[in-house]
């Protein structure tokens, strides 16, 4: 059963120094909170798994949180570079980053298998690409029945997944809507798992039987922080700010400007001061 | 009309590649606009699908991101991403697949991982995403992105998506049965693949272009088919129809929201 927690108690019980840990969120429900809790407890060399970095894990490059990073596509979403990230890899600052870098469709599949509890995940892909010749996590297989040589990746399984949704019941049952992206399945391969939670409810009231739901026993901690996903959105709650994406590209492209940032809205700050991009909102809708 | 810059004849031209029938995978970006601008002019009941799960989708401002609320919002279904890259893509039902690049080669592959050596970059761009499966599965690929000699190169630092390979018969070879690239749209010209040596070969060369402009701003001895025509310039309705969306979304992405997170 799901614990429902602050969200310093569930960081400090679930992500530990040297961990794979997962946050999860396809550009919607992005756990930032959970993501500055997790530098505020000055966690280190972790072992980063997200198909789409974003400014979440550019923050946590640029801390020097990170010892490697598993992903896909590793930008700011239709402004550019992630500068962190950049300089992580280009210049080893603050600190070298071991990467192992797929493809979407591969990482997709591989959460999955994740999820199924299988060692390894399938697919139709990297046909003449050169991702196979540079990381070595992607082999091929061939199948018993056709003989059609596919490709094979390893299954992931973080330590830890930390997902942001919408709402869940006193119970700790958990509901996600909008673009549900890999969530579920990045929870369900993980062995521990955090979500952060716009609002805690007495009743779930799933909209419709075929919601995503992840039930409470699926789920280690739950923690009430609403707007914990800001400058990303929660679907029915509050937009993206596109606005501050656009930003991060000025104050992530200079060290100095980074650092400032962090001190004085990571470091310095607390989950309780995400509320005010929630709270804004509502009161605009 | 004849006033237009050189990156909406890019846009307009592209646009006009889609129809109603196609089920279209929309990379972001200069794709993403082509592809609302062919649902918002000749092709209304076009299926736009982006990577985040969003299916049917009809946007009223362009996205900033590949998942922006307003895709989900304005979409006939949204399904999650394993479901998206394994049900819909690998399934074979997308049609076609519209990508930009950093950096292309004569035959179409496509760079978006590194520019210098892998494990010592001279540039890290943001990577693959999508593109490696969106371009062996979707049956056939357009690609739009303006021509630069930084961006078409003699050779590619990397394949992060593979086009034609080394030309002719190479993607049959490998086993796929999907077309790959079949049209190439830039701001000064449209490219698409000579059907013996897939080499990209100019087609049709947007108003007022030079053949000497598109030689000197590729970075290969680029040919031209026997046969070039003009691209017709932009229409008053495909012209107000982007300055419209493209209003909008700067306004929608601008906002007022720079405080800190």
């Amino acid at each position: 059963m799901a614990r429902i927690l602050s969200l310093a108690e569930a960081v400090a019980e679930n992500v530990k120094d040297g961990d794979t840990v997962a946050m999860e969120g396809f550009t919607h429900l992005i756990p930032y909170a959970a993501g500055h809790e997790v530098i505020r407890q000055g966690r280190k060399d972790l072992f980063l798994v997200r198909m789409t970095p974003d400014i979440l894990y550019d923050q946590l490059i640029g801390v020097g949180a990170a010892r490697g990073m598993k992903f896909s596509w590793g930008g700011n979403p239709g402004v550019g570079s992630l500068h962190r990230f950049r300089d992580a890899v280009e210049n080893q600052w603050p600190r070298p980053l071991e990467i192992e870098e797929h493809s979407h469709a591969a990482m997709a599949n591989a959460y999955e298998a994740g999820a199924a509890n299988l060692p390894f995940a399938m697919l139709r892909g990297y046909i003449g690409a050169d991702l196979p010749k540079v990381n070595p996590n992607i082999k091929s297989i061939t199948c018993p029945f056709t003989g059609e040589v596919l490709a094979a990746v390893p299954a992931i399984r973080p330590d830890v997944t930390i997902i942001h949704a919408q709402r869940a019941d006193r119970k700790g049952n958990v509901l996600l809507e909008g673009i549900v992206g890999v969530q579920k399945e990045a929870v369900l391969a993980a062995r521990r798992s955090i979500v952060t939670v716009e609002e805690i409810v007495d009743e779930l009231n799933p909209p419709s039987p075929n919601s995503v739901v992840l039930p409470t026993w699926a789920v280690t901690a739950v923690v009430h922080v609403p707007g914990g996903a800001f400058p990303s959105y929660a679907h029915g709650y509050y937009p993206r700010s596109n606005a501050f994406y656009i930003a991060w590209d000025e104050i992530a492209r200079d060290r100095e400007t980074f650092n400032a940032w962090i001190k004085e809205n990571v470091l310095d700050a607390k989950p309780e001061d995400f509320a005010r991009h929630a709270a804004k909102s509502a009161k605009a809708a | 009309m004849t006033d237009f810059t050189p990156t909406e004849m890019m846009t307009i031209a592209a646009s006009r590649e889609l129809s109603n029938d196609d089920v279209c995978f929309v990379g972001i970006g200069a794709p993403s606009a082509a592809c609302n601008i062919a649902r918002l002019t000749h092709a209304p009941d076009i299926t736009l699908i982006y990577e985040s799960g969003t299916v049917g989708t009809k946007p009223d401002v362009l996205p900033l991101s590949i998942g922006d609320g307003e895709l989900c919002d304005t979409a006939l279904f949204t399904v999650s991403v394993p479901e998206m890259f394994r049900y819909w893509l690998q399934g074979g039902r997308i049609t076609t697949g519209f990508l930009g690049g950093a950096q292309i080669d004569r035959f179409a592959n496509l760079n978006t991982t590194v520019v210098g050596p892998y494990d010592h970059p001279k540039v890290r761009l943001p990577g693959g995403g999508g593109a490696p499966e969106i371009a062996s599965n979707c049956g056939r690929i357009f690609i739009t992105m303006a021509l630069s000699k930084r961006g078409f190169v003699e050779k590619l630092p990397f394949i992060t998506s593979m086009g034609h390979g080394e030309g002719g018969d190479h993607r049959e070879r490998l086993g796929m049965k999907t077309q790959g690239p079949t049209r190439v749209i830039t701001d000064l010209c449209i490219l698409e693949p000579d059907p013996e040596t897939k080499e990209l070969t100019v087609v049709s060369i947007h108003h007022g272009v030079t053949r000497e402009e598109i030689v000197e701003n590729c970075g290969w001895a680029i040919k031209f088919a026997d046969t070039v025509i003009e691209t017709p310039v932009p229409t008053e309705t495909e012209l107000s129809v982007l300055r419209d969306i493209n209003a909008r979304t700067k306004r929608a992405h601008q906002g007022t929201d720079k405080e800190a997170a």
